[in-house]
């Protein structure tokens, strides 16, 4: 186990545009951290870097205390899981997970039962002498992780290992891979654009975009108070709703935008008049889009009603709808970023 | 108006589809028949006997002709091909195992390393490859005299080798620029050293491409004859094309000897495509990355 750290780390492939830009981070010992951001936000390239397989352009990575950055991957005690699993399609499965034991002079003797133990761990010990090809997918994903845990590494360090098994595995082996870390406590990593496995998955999400960290915090902590509108519009399916206000952009999520009739009002609520363009059923919710009316304007929003809610909604409609005041989210115009509630 | 993809009646689908496959199948039938007729009137040939040979046609012998193994035995025994078969060996398995020694990790770093120069280095490679073979003789013959090496083994090896380089780089280059680079970091971080990466997953993923490349290499200095009468220089050394050559000249029209002895000659790349052919297996890296 080791702490994981970056130092204003960077990572320029051309220069303008940073992949990486001067991100600081700290992962305490123990910690299943997660790397959320679309596709291009630099995640997989801030992990790649503390693989040892991407030299930063500036900045250092240290793996418990020690500044790493110069080191080959195979110095730094890691571990990786890739996308594609990226097994050694010529050996067997027991040959795969022993690669590492024979890469770094374990003694012979020592070699089967190590990779036993692996392979019981992931259910995969009666494919030992199986090829890769000869497996499926999420048999070939247990490999890749059995493979990674054989050595006992410092740090796990996994890549969307999950988003080539199809949806109900993934369901199953984000389980079993909780479990798993939580047994083993091995400090890991993890990046994904996946948010519902961000914030199923980790202690602590760390949301980037752009080369840069947006927010990191307890996966509740980005999804309730947003440092700032990417990370707004990015958590939530469907997103917070983000709505100019003058200066300030306002923002609150759908499932806090309620009628009036399914709420209890008090002074800690604001009412808007909402006309209702679109209803869209989704069993356990229906979406609703329509207009904000108002002193301030139009503004397109979306209501979530859990089918508790048994308002009849019709297109055309006018409703009185509320917000918790708490639910309210302000962000500066300008900058994206939150700022003090202001009057409305 | 509807999109509907027009539809071809199933029988006439049917149809074009045998139509094609048989174009095809006459096609290689054709090109089998082109190699393998000449091939056959030489097997039939090189087991008749000389009187035979000259008075009639190889298809004439097919029912029920005079066969005997005398031709092979006189050129194996009588005119020293076993000494030239010998030498064709000596020389082409260091001359086709070398190139590739020298090739493989080239390839490797030039698919996979980034370094200075390596644009350079590997339009150098490719540029070598219309250089003619011509060009070089004298340049290497003068060379080879002052380091003692003309007329030895040692310098036609490293001739060959030299000629071979430029394609086998190239065609492993290739190959292995396709090869998954997950696996390749993969391997890093597991802990393997460049050399144990080269050596336990670089070169057996590689086996089609060494595979191939072994076979060309072997067939071109196997019937290399121009290279061997250049830097051998020494009847004692000589390979078998040019003991076939020999043939050719000294005793005029024996045919029965020359078809034996040309036939023994083609059997040994025969052989090596055989035994090396089961390892251009496709899709030796399924299974690598995703599914």
């Amino acid at each position: 186990m080791a702490t994981v750290e970056t130092r204003k780390i960077s990572k320029f492939y051309t220069h303008e545009q940073a992949a990486v830009d001067g991100i600081d981070l700290f992962i305490p010992e123990g910690e299943f951290i997660v790397f959320l951001g679309p596709s291009g936000c630099g995640k997989t390239t801030l992990l790649r870097m503390i693989a040892g397989l991407e030299h930063p352009t500036a900045g250092d990575v240290l793996i418990d205390d020690r500044v790493v950055t110069a080191l080959a991957p195979r110095d730094r005690n890691i571990a990786m899981v890739f996308q594609s699993y990226a097994l050694y399609p010529h050996m067997s499965v027991f040959d795969n997970i022993a690669f590492p034991l024979r890469a770094r002079q374990f003694a012979k003797a020592e070699i089967p039962g190590k990779v036993r133990w692996a392979a019981e761990m992931f259910g995969i010990a009666r494919f030992l002498e199986r090829k890769p090809r000869e497996l499926s997918g999420g048999e070939r994903q247990r490999v890749a992780l059995a493979r990674a845990l054989v050595r006992e590494p410092q740090v796990f360090l996994l890549d969307e290992p999950l988003s080539n098994l199809d949806a109900k595995l993934r369901t199953s082996a984000r389980d079993e891979l909780q479990q798993f870390q939580r047994r083993i406590g091995t400090t890991t990593i993890y990046v994904t654009h996946d948010q519902v496995e961000a914030m199923g998955l980790g202690d602590r999400v760390v949301v980037l975009s752009q080369g840069k960290v947006r927010q990191v915090g307890k996966p509740l902590e980005v999804y309730d108070e947003p440092a700032d509108t990417f990370v707004a519009g990015f958590l939530g399916s469907p997103p917070m709703n983000l709505i100019d206000r003058g200066s300030a952009i306002l923002g609150f999520r759908p499932e806090h935008f309620l009628p009036i009739e399914a709420r209890e009002t008090g002074n800690d609520a604001v009412r808007f008049t909402f006309r209702v363009t679109r209803v869209e059923y989704l069993g356990a919710d229906r979406l609703v889009y329509g207009m904000l009316e108002g002193g301030a304007g139009e503004a397109k929003v979306l209501s979530r009603l859990p089918s508790t809610v048994p308002l009849p909604v019709q297109l055309g409609e006018r409703h009185e709808f509320v917000i918790g005041r708490r639910d309210l989210k302000f962000f500066d115009r300008q900058t994206g970023l939150r700022t003090a509630p202001i009057p409305l | 108006m509807s999109l509907a993809p027009p539809r071809m009646a199933p029988l006439l689908h049917r149809l074009a589809g045998m139509t094609r496959r048989g174009a095809v199948h006459a096609t290689l039938l054709l090109v089998g028949a082109v190699w393998l007729v000449p091939t056959l009137g030489l097997f039939v040939t090189s087991w008749r006997p000389s009187a035979d040979v000259a008075a009639s046609g190889w298809w004439t012998a097919l029912p029920g002709g005079t066969f005997t193994a005398g031709n092979y035995r006189e050129v194996l025994t009588v005119r020293g091909f076993e000494i030239s078969l010998l030498n064709s060996v000596l020389i082409a398995l260091p001359a086709t195992l070398l190139p590739i020694v020298f090739a493989a990790p080239a390839a490797y770093a030039l698919a996979w390393h980034r370094f200075r120069g390596r644009r350079f280095a590997f339009l150098a490679v490719v540029a070598l490859l219309v250089v003619p073979l011509q060009l070089t003789w004298v340049p290497i013959l003068k060379l080879f005299n002052l380091l003692g090496l003309t007329g030895s083994f040692v310098g036609i090896w490293l001739a060959h080798t030299a000629f071979g380089l430029p394609f086998a780089i190239f065609l492993l280059h290739d190959f292995m620029a396709e090869l998954p680079g997950a696996v390749f970091e993969s391997a890093r971080i597991d802990g393997a050293s460049e050399l144990r990466l080269f050596l336990t997953i670089v070169l057996p993923l590689s086996t089609p491409a060494l595979a191939s490349l072994a076979i060309f290499q072997f067939v071109w200095v196997w019937n290399d004859l121009i290279n061997a009468l250049i830097f051998l220089q020494d009847r004692g050394k000589y390979p078998l094309t040019a003991a076939i050559q020999g043939l050719l000249s000294s005793y005029g029209s024996e045919w029965h000897l020359l078809a034996a002895g040309s036939f023994v000659s083609m059997s040994v790349p025969l052989l090596v495509f055989v035994a090396l052919q089961r390892h251009f297996i496709r899709g030796l890296t399924a299974g690598a990355v995703k599914g």
